[in-house]
């Protein structure tokens, strides 16, 4: 039983193949920006060498840091997206062994944004903090469009909150389901923290914000946390929209889901400027949130009166 | 060869310390991230802040104003690393050589600051992106050699 959870956590669906399915999920990011602006881009395992690097550099507490803050908050995004990634990985594989719902997920989800914003305030930098704020903003701006679209998930499947309800039907093939997934896929393109919505980082307006401080290790686990989002997120759009990830050769469709979506947010990334942060508050709270809306009226219509595809 | 040396030869990130240049050199280390050059196929990326620095490449003559301002730069980035100086003025104070503002080449404020820094020098007004590119392996390979 010991040697299961520690297998689990440390090995499948745990940290080594969240890492090492997010490394090469990094390295795509990379090579695909890289071969939309007519560059090479770099080697395959250039995100693992990255976090290589940090973990051999010197680990700086700034004088003016809360430095107990400063030194444990950035566990709190790799954690929370490790035990996000096992209960997705979970109820697509062995959709009986029930560990969590899709709430406990929405939840773990906060986690990596909460860490930027107390890494930025604790680092005593007014970059810094002011990198939080806007991360706190982009927080509230995502969070209402993309509770609203998981919401429309639930209605149309009937109610349930369990992740493999929703991993064993297509939610998007629906025109409820298609409007969700647009908006769910914008919330989750600012949760990954990428053009146009980097306001909170923005290298050439504040230096990188709330990390503006953070070097050596520290600065590596926020690194592994934003690897592991490269496939928590994409995976949970997949499970609760796109008809779950599969198993045994249905497996290399999802693969092919998860690539499609994965090359879908690079693609936006590559090709939109930066918003501002009023702008972004704008788009999330009149724009996606209406859309969830919409989506959500028409779920509940189609189930009232029993039509599949509203 | 160390693990840090060697993570820094596979990843060297780059911040970019202005100490009062004429803006030339600038213009070619921002050339060496444009698709003919791209020093990302080494890893390497333009960083904001010298906490997550590994190569500080300095531009210019090292103004008097400037000096206060690399000295912290050089504090404040995280071992180890190595400064590049990039351009004649930063490798020898070039034209700016008897200026009365101009306080030294890189390399001299750096050693007062710490002895073991590493500096490599980068000639040329300004040096072309392959030679700011070379320079960059050169310096790193010397990093390797020295953190035996």
């Amino acid at each position: 039983m010991v040697g299961r959870l520690v297998f689990d956590f440390f090995v499948f669906p745990g940290l080594f193949f969240t890492l090492g399915v997010g490394i090469l999920a990094s390295w795509l990011v990379r090579k695909v920006s890289a071969l939309v602006q007519w560059r090479v881009g770099p080697p395959l395992l250039q995100p693992a060498y990255d976090i290589a690097k940090l973990f051999g550099k010197e680990n700086i507490i700034p004088k003016g840091s809360t430095e107990w803050g400063f030194l444990i908050v950035p566990l709190l995004g790799p954690i929370g997206l490790l035990l996000a990634s096992i209960i997705l990985v979970k109820a697509n594989y062995l959709a009986a062994a029930f560990i969590g719902d899709v709430i406990v997920v929405l939840y773990l989800l906060v986690l990596p944004a909460l860490a930027v914003v107390l890494g930025g305030m604790s680092s005593g930098n007014p970059l810094s903090s002011l990198g939080a704020n806007r991360e706190l903003r982009l927080v509230a701006a995502y969070e209402l469009p993309l509770i609203l679209a998981v919401t429309t998930a639930i209605v149309k499947t009937g109610g349930g909150l369990r992740l493999a309800i929703f991993s064993s039907q297509w939610v998007a093939a629906s025109f409820s389901g298609a409007f969700a997934f647009i908006a769910a896929l914008m919330c989750i393109q600012a949760e990954l923290g990428f053009i146009p919505f980097d306001i909170p980082e923005a290298e050439t307006e504040i230096m990188g914000g709330p990390l503006i401080e953070y070097s050596g290790p520290l600065l590596g686990l926020f690194k592994i946390s934003h690897l592991m989002a490269l496939l928590v997120l994409p995976l949970f759009l997949i499970t609760v929209f796109l008809g779950g990830f599969g198993t045994g050769w249905g497996a290399l469709w999802g693969a092919i889901k998860y690539v499609l979506v994965l090359v879908v947010i690079i693609l936006i990334k590559n090709t939109n400027p930066r918003l501002r942060s009023d702008q972004a508050l704008k788009f999330f709270w009149y724009g996606a949130a209406p859309l969830g809306l919409i989506a959500l009226v028409l779920a509940v219509v189609g189930n009232f009166i029993g039509i599949a595809w509203l | 060869m160390t693990w840090t040396s060697w993570g820094i030869s596979k990843s060297p990130w780059l911040y970019h310390v202005s100490t009062g240049s004429c803006n030339n050199c600038d213009i070619e280390v921002v050339d060496c991230l444009t698709p003919k050059f791209d020093v990302e196929r080494f890893g390497g990326k333009l960083v904001g802040s010298p906490r997550h620095a590994d190569v500080l490449m300095a531009t210019g003559a090292m103004t008097r104003k400037s000096k206060p301002r690399f000295k912290r730069v050089l504090e404040a980035a995280a071992k180890p690393f190595i400064v590049a100086s990039v351009g004649s003025c930063a490798c020898s104070k070039g034209i700016f050589h008897d200026a009365y503002n101009c306080v030294g080449p890189v390399r001299k404020v750096t050693r007062n600051v710490d002895e073991e820094i590493l500096v490599v020098n980068i000639p040329g007004c300004p040096p072309r992106p392959e030679a700011i590119i070379e320079g960059l392996v050169n310096g790193l390979q010397k990093l390797k050699e020295v953190q035996q």
